[in-house]
């Protein structure tokens, strides 16, 4: 065996798992050949983790492997007797071989010839490839020059030529304009496009395809795949978030061809910049779209780690290809990265003001409001609307003390019972109110603003509700103001008492014996801070007993007036509920009793605060003279009207180090088990930071572009490579470790990584570098042999075929129909989804469809519910986005075909797309080759056509028969159905387009 | 994983990872009828009479040792002894105790082996129920019935291996990854059968489109197909042709499965008139029983609702009115047809519920939180002893005193007893050979028959 060993086409026999280049000279290679069985079999107990560590030896480092044991060696280069390792894994006696039996893995045979050969061939040790920073490779010379058309040809080539194999000829030019367009739009060309891309080169094609929008959508779905972007919070309660403002700017970042390294370094820091612009500030997004965990009961700390784990994880394996989880418990099995490297960066995350139990609705703490470009033009509209308004009042209110006391003077016709009306949605008055109950009145939500209260007078102070909508037992669902025994007043918002509420208390008593007003503003922020407490007109201090309300209080109990908790024990009158948070000015006059004509019969000097107050309030609003009245109007409607539209602004949640907390290891992983405390770092296996660089993620997000990091470039621009080939020219995208498949051109990787960073890290000069290479235009046509010599292509002798990505399928089927709204980003649409789906789980059951332009958004705008996916992206292996997910899954399953055929979003495709055909197209056969053209970018064969006209006779003669069948067929979906159209022949149409939409050629980069 | 041809989820898979079967195969299938929301063991199934004596008083510290609570009841001031306010019996040869809550479940009791010392490491629902379906607390490994449906495949060809039912209103909420693949190929995730018009999503044809116009179409999409196949080569394409037919065939298997009108009248007096009604638990079971004669090696139910921290007594009442019968009914349907001995069933929740109230104690209504030390599930069918309690709890059912069961305990002994060593079940993803049972787990041989 050892003997065939030498032979190369033996090697690649053992090769064709691990993917290695059989090196010319036929030696074993240590990185390629060796460390991966190392690290497979005998890393777990004498690898990299101390803990785990057996006899105390070790096989990841070279003096771990060369370790003189004093008679013998681990291993001795060329001495095979003297090998300890050799001698352990080539035993007889099974109790002495290694690995142990009971060990899950074992060497076989071909593999321990290999490790054989290699320790007698002198046991050349070398650093894992992807350690090893890359560096431009001369391009190799190869067997026919003439198809090399840039550097990538002559690596594959070169590989070819070793192989035995020939590049495949270029494929159809008609192939390769809808391999390019979903290659950089995400979407099929239309004729128009075909028509331009046969008189262009792929490089001018390639350029002005990124002039497109649609570019940046393409980019951005798998860069939001990986960044896990969702639009809820996941976990259990998987309630709203807004991160589309973020999910924009990294659309927005494509488009305008973002360096990768500045795309780096502001979505990892761009909270650390000097004087960071509303964009940087968002890009941050980035780290914050992990789930949050809103579930009652939790403990924060725990799920705050979860946090910062998922940061550390997601960024390393989005920058480095390296799985950090496993040191988060213990020192990494595989790789060179200890539990400390781990919590160095760690470290780096973990200084946000966050708090692990997350909100159930909306976005948690940091986060910032993100107006887009034309709210900010908005925003400045009125705010120098506000400010002229404003400058208009103030000069009016120049001369307001005279004015007023003039109009004091002579003021006549006072209205007798004047007060506040704006918003009073309840108002009851009289004796007798204590214990009625009214159904609908005081009905608010915990996002609402509003405001209540009441008179009271109790002659002692006695525990009692005064007014209340909520379960009337103790600690009930609802809200209430209660009146303590010791004569405070609370006010209380209620989901859960103990956890899930907020709740406030005025800090004194208020007087028995006598008429007291209290009143109640709820600012529909859920926050203690946010609810004001006013006793006779007077906002009072008050302490927030609870602080956590993550649910909705809203009850169907009735609004009882004087009961609920506790029976209340005294008089109440004048209750009132207003819709809007009430101004402390606004309270005094409700409170204020006296009329305004006594009030004018007093002396100012005679007038109560309030007193003045209401007059006043009255003149300003009312009474005074009409520009006055006017101006000061128009001042308050401009204030509001930049209110509302502030209030309503999108708001994104970002990273922001404002709460610097102590990092340790975590023992085992576990939040409340602290060790060592550690300072920010880099992996001491990978280059050092710079002095000059911050200990922090600024300074860790310009260590990963700096040029210097190893892995940086390669793992980014093996991506790019995936998404074009479908396979990475390092298999495993997410693991470049040593436990990751190597590279199956390493040379090319290098060399491109090298490029990648030369030109300024360019990420369109590299696609246009990809797709104008002769590798990228080759034909996927394979004959059995072969594709039987290479079933994954990773050999490259011929073009990409693979199935497209769910949201690809769905944007072709829209774009081809007609359908397709070209809208960029906004927030994301709920598309169409089988009843119900949300009713079975989520507590959020109702779902809400889209309507009109929205239903037909490309599908990076889809709603994503973490809980429930959009079924029809999960059906075509979508990555799940509960955390960063690079592993590419491709599977074909008859769910799939389902989906196609009978999903109202095809269905109602095949009939749109039908029904524009029949709208400016006459005769079968024409219809047919358009169809194809919008689709598939070809006309059909003469078979094709043959068989599909048949068909569409047939339909047609059923569906004559048959006009019921017909109209239900094309009333699927909420696109207007053309009237002028026969039923029949729109019905059958929509057959034959819905055949089209269901081909495996139409699902399938070619 | 790309190109691998099967059914829905199925796919002949010991040959794809050279997992054979590494152990005499004990049973053929699993029935999992998971109690969602942690059901109190303590008023069902673990009888603590000497509680009655201390009603109401403070649980002591030595018993507590240290355990956290969760946020619910943290704040709480103090934490009263409450007992079950259910009477209960002991129940056939076995003797068993069962409360008066369950008296179908009392009938079958000697075909059941209790396990009252189950224990988990999670204290909330989204973490414990994630636990409990793939291993490991945080989402994103595969669930149960995928890791099966991958190392085994379905028996057969029209349905898939892993299908997943759900019932129960207004309890916690469920998600699609509790039966999803996690970074298993997606094929391999439970199907979620519902209990709408479609069952499967997208499984009927738009009206206006009957069988013989699918048919034709299909028949159409399979020619262009076999055309394409002939020029390029791609596997894929022939994959694609089968599964077209594949949906199309459950197009048919699918409405004929879910069609319970075809069932005597003395099976609903079995099971319940509940299982006439799709979306019930009772049907659920039914339908269970239905999908396991028809070769599907893992059905899982959901039913929600035994969150009870509150008005316990109320709710387990009616959690238990909508259950018991029905799972009774499974158990002696599969018994009567001699499907026991080649399927397992398995019944239980994500944890327990806690020896002391939360809320407000009164002379007939308190509230249980959530408790992860101890608590019980039952197992019937293939391989495990039936009429048997295994584990010992202390007098506050708060604590294990003997033979502790974890969450891997169960998965590799349900493994087992399919055939399967848990440690040999592996899938490697990003550099790590992972397992269902991550690096622990006994098969509780104890148990076994």
């Amino acid at each position: 065996m050892s003997l065939m060993l030498q032979h190369p086409v033996y090697r690649l026999g053992i090769c064709l798992l691990g993917f290695t280049i059989t090196i010319a000279d036929g030696k074993v290679d240590f990185d390629q050949d060796i460390r991966p069985i190392l690290s497979d079999n005998c890393f777990k107990c004498h690898g990299p983790d101390a803990a785990q560590r057996e006899a105390d030896l070790r096989l990841d480092t070279r003096s771990g492997l060369f370790a003189d044991l004093d008679d013998y060696r681990v291993v001795a280069p060329g001495d095979l007797e003297k090998s300890e390792l050799f001698y352990r894994i080539s035993h007889e006696n099974p109790e002495e071989r290694m690995p142990p039996k009971d060990a899950d893995r074992h060497l076989e045979d071909s593999e321990i010839a290999l490790i054989k050969s290699w320790i007698s061939e002198g046991a050349i040790w070398e650093q894992h490839w992807s350690l090893v920073p890359p560096v431009r490779p001369d391009t190799p010379s190869v067997s026919d020059a003439r198809w090399v058309n840039n550097p990538i040809d002559a690596f594959v080539l070169a590989r070819l030529d070793l192989e035995g194999l020939k590049p495949s000829p270029r494929a159809d030019q008609r192939i390769l304009a809808r391999r390019i367009h979903f290659d950089i739009t995400g979407l099929p060309p239309t004729p128009d496009d075909v028509k331009r891309f046969l008189n262009a080169s792929v490089k001018q094609t390639a350029e002005h395809l990124f002039t497109s929008p649609a570019y940046g959508e393409k980019m951005g779905i798998r860069w939001l795949d990986a960044a896990r972007y969702a639009d809820t919070s996941g976990y259990q309660n998987d309630g709203w978030r807004e991160m589309w403002r973020w999910r924009d700017w990294v659309i927005e970042a494509y488009n305008s061809n973002m360096p990768f390294d500045e795309f780096t370094i502001h979505q990892l820091a761009g909270d650390l910049l000097p004087k960071p612009t509303m964009d940087q500030l968002i890009a941050t997004g980035f780290n914050r779209n992990h789930r949050g965990n809103a579930e009652g009961g939790i403990v924060p700390e725990e799920f705050q780690v979860e946090y910062v784990v998922d940061r550390v994880d997601t960024t390393f394996t989005i920058w480095q290809g390296m799985t950090m989880a496993c040191a988060r418990c213990h020192n990494h099995k595989y790789d060179p990265i200890s539990q400390r490297d781990y919590y160095q960066l760690f470290a780096m995350f973990n200084n946000l003001p966050e708090n692990g139990r997350a909100w159930k609705e909306g976005n948690s703490e940091p986060w910032l409001k993100a107006p887009t470009r034309s709210q900010e033009d908005q925003l400045a509209d009125l705010k120098t609307a506000e400010s002229k308004a404003r400058k208009a009042w103030d000069k009016t209110r120049k001369g307001l003390d005279r004015t007023f006391s003039s109009w004091e003077s002579q003021a006549v016709d006072l209205p007798e019972n004047w007060t506040v009306d704006s918003g009073l949605v309840f108002k009851e008055t009289g004796v007798g109110l204590t214990g009625q109950e009214f159904e609908k009145e005081g009905k608010f939500g915990y996002f609402d603003k509003f405001s209540f209260g009441a008179r009271l007078k109790v002659e002692t102070l006695k525990e009692g509700t005064i007014l209340s909508r909520m379960v009337p037992v103790p600690e009930g669902k609802g809200h209430n103001l209660h009146l303590t025994e010791k004569g405070t007043i609370q006010a209380n918002f209620v989901q859960r008492w103990l956890d899930d509420s907020v709740k406030v208390e005025t800090l004194d008593p208020i007087p028995s014996g006598e008429w007291v007003h209290v009143f109640v503003t709820y600012g529909g922020t859920r926050k203690a801070s946010d609810i004001k407490l006013y006793i006779n007109g007077v906002s009072v201090p008050h302490k927030a007993n609870y602080d956590f309300l993550n649910q909705n209080f809203d009850s169907d109990e009735p609004l009882r007036i004087g009961s609920g908790m506790v029976d209340f024990n005294g008089q109440i009158d004048d209750v009132r509920y207003y819709d809007r948070a009430l101004t402390e000015e606004e309270i005094r006059v409700i409170f204020e009793t006296t009329s305004l004509k006594s009030i004018l019969s007093l002396s100012e000097s005679e007038r109560s605060k309030s007193q003045s107050s209401k007059l006043k309030h009255y003149f300003l609003n009312e009474g005074g003279p009409a520009k006055l009245t006017q101006t000061y109007s128009n001042w308050k409607t401009a204030r509001a009207g930049l209110t509302e539209f502030e209030e309503a602004i999108p708001t994104v949640m970002v990273m922001r180090d404002e709460m610097p907390r102590q990092t340790h290891i975590l023992k085992r992983g576990i939040y409340d088990q602290p060790g060592d405390p550690v300072e920010p770092g880099v992996p001491s296996s990978l280059p050092p930071l710079p002095d000059d660089f911050p200990r922090n993620r600024l300074g860790l997000a310009k260590w990963l572009v700096s040029g210097n990091n190893p892995l940086t470039a390669r793992v980014a621009i093996n991506r790019i490579w995936r998404d074009l080939f479908g396979t990475g020219l390092v298999k495993t995208t997410e693991d470049f470790g040593v436990q990751g498949e190597r590279p199956s051109h390493p040379e090319l990787l290098d060399w491109l990584a090298v490029e990648f960073v030369e030109s300024g890290w360019d990420i369109q000069h590299m696609l246009t570098f990809i797709v104008s290479s002769n590798t990228y235009q080759q034909s996927s046509r394979v004959d059995e042999s072969e594709r039987a010599r290479d079933p994954e292509n990773r050999l490259l002798a011929r073009g990409p075929r693979f199935r497209l990505p769910a949201e690809m399928i769905r944007d072709q089927a829209l774009a081809a129909s007609g359908l397709l709204h070209k809208q960029i980003g906004g927030p994301s649409v709920k598309t169409y989804q089988p009843d119900g789906l949300w009713a079975d789980f989520a507590s959020d059951s109702n779902y809400v469809l889209a309507t009109g332009n929205d239903l037909y958004r490309r599908s990076l705008y889809t709603y994503w519910k973490r809980t429930v996916p959009p079924p029809m992206m999960t059906n075509f292996d979508a990555a799940g986005r509960e955390a960063c997910d690079e592993a590419l899954r491709r599977t074909n399953t008859p769910l799939q075909a389902l989906n196609l055929m009978n999903d109202v979003t095809f269905v109602e495709a095949a009939r749109v797309m039908a029904q524009g055909l029949l709208m400016n197209i006459k005769g079968d056969n024409e219809i047919l080759n358009r169809a194809y053209q919008q689709l598939l970018g070809r006309l059909p064969e003469a078979n094709e056509a043959n068989i599909l006209l048949k068909s569409k006779m047939d339909y047609q003669k059923r569906y004559s028969d048959d006009q019921v069948a017909a109209k239900s067929l094309i009333s699927y979906g909420e696109w207007s159905v053309d009237e002028t159209i026969s039923v029949a022949e729109l019905a059958s149409w929509t057959m034959i387009c819905s055949t089209l939409l269901n081909l495996d050629e139409t699902v399938t980069k070619e | 994983m790309s190109g691998m041809a099967g059914g829905i989820g199925t796919m002949a898979l010991g040959n794809l990872l050279g997992i054979e079967p590494s152990l005499p195969p004990r049973v053929k299938r699993v029935i999992f009828l998971f109690q969602s929301g942690g059901p109190s063991q303590m008023d069902l199934f673990d009888h603590k009479p000497e509680l009655q004596k201390i009603r109401a008083t403070e649980l002591p510290d030595s018993i507590r040792q240290g355990q956290r609570f969760t946020g619910m009841t943290a704040t709480q001031s103090n934490f009263p002894v409450v007992p079950s306010m259910f009477n209960f019996a002991r129940h056939g040869q076995s003797q068993a105790w069962v409360s008066d809550l369950l008296p179908h479940t009392a009938k079958i009791v000697d075909d059941l082996c209790f396990i009252r010392t189950m224990k988990t490491e999670a204290i909330n629902h989204d973490p414990a129920i994630t636990f409990f379906q793939t291993g490991f607390q945080l989402a994103g490994r595969p669930s149960i019935g995928s890791w099966l449906s991958y190392g085994l495949g379905s028996e057969n060809k029209d349905l898939p291996a892993f299908i997943a039912l759900i019932s129960g209103n207004g309890g916690q909420p469920l998600y699609d990854r509790l039966w999803g693949s996690g970074f298993l190929p997606s094929k391999f995730q439970g199907v979620k059968f519902r209990s709408t018009k479609d069952p499967v999503l997208y499984l009927s044809n738009p009206e206006g489109v009957d069988a013989q116009t699918r048919r034709r179409m299909i028949d159409d999409v399979a020619q262009l197909n076999e055309m394409r196949f002939k020029e390029f080569g791609d596997p894929e394409i022939q994959t694609r042709i089968a599964q077209y037919e594949m949906a199309y065939r459950m197009q048919s298997s699918v409405p004929e499965l879910t069609d319970v009108t075809s069932e005597p009248d003395h099976v609903f007096d079995l099971y319940g008139e509940d299982a006439r009604k799709p979306g019930t638990y009772a049907y659920n079971c039914l339908m269970a029983r239905r999908m396991s004669e028809r070769g599907v090696r893992f059905v899982q139910l959901f039913h929600r609702g035994w969150d009870n921290h509150t008005e316990l007594p109320e709710k387990i009442r009616t959690q238990c009115k909508d259950t018991d019968q029905a799972s009774a009914a499974l158990v002696t349907d599969l018994k009567q047809r001699g499907m026991l001995d080649d399927t397992l069933v398995v019944w239980g929740g994500e944890f327990g519920r806690t020896v002391y109230c939360q809320g407000r104690l009164t002379t007939d209504d308190y509230g249980r939180d959530h408790h992860p030390r101890c608590f019980t599930i039952w197992m019937a069918g293939g391989g495990v002893k039936p009429g048997f309690t295994y584990g010992t709890t202390d007098d506050f059912s708060y604590n294990t005193i003997e033979n502790p069961v974890d969450v891997h305990d169960l998965h590799a002994t349900i493994l087992h007893q399919l055939g399967i060593d848990h440690t040999q079940l592996t899938y490697k993803f990003q550099g790590r050979h992972y397992r269902l049972t991550d690096v622990h787990g006994n098969v509780v041989k104890e148990i076994l028959s």
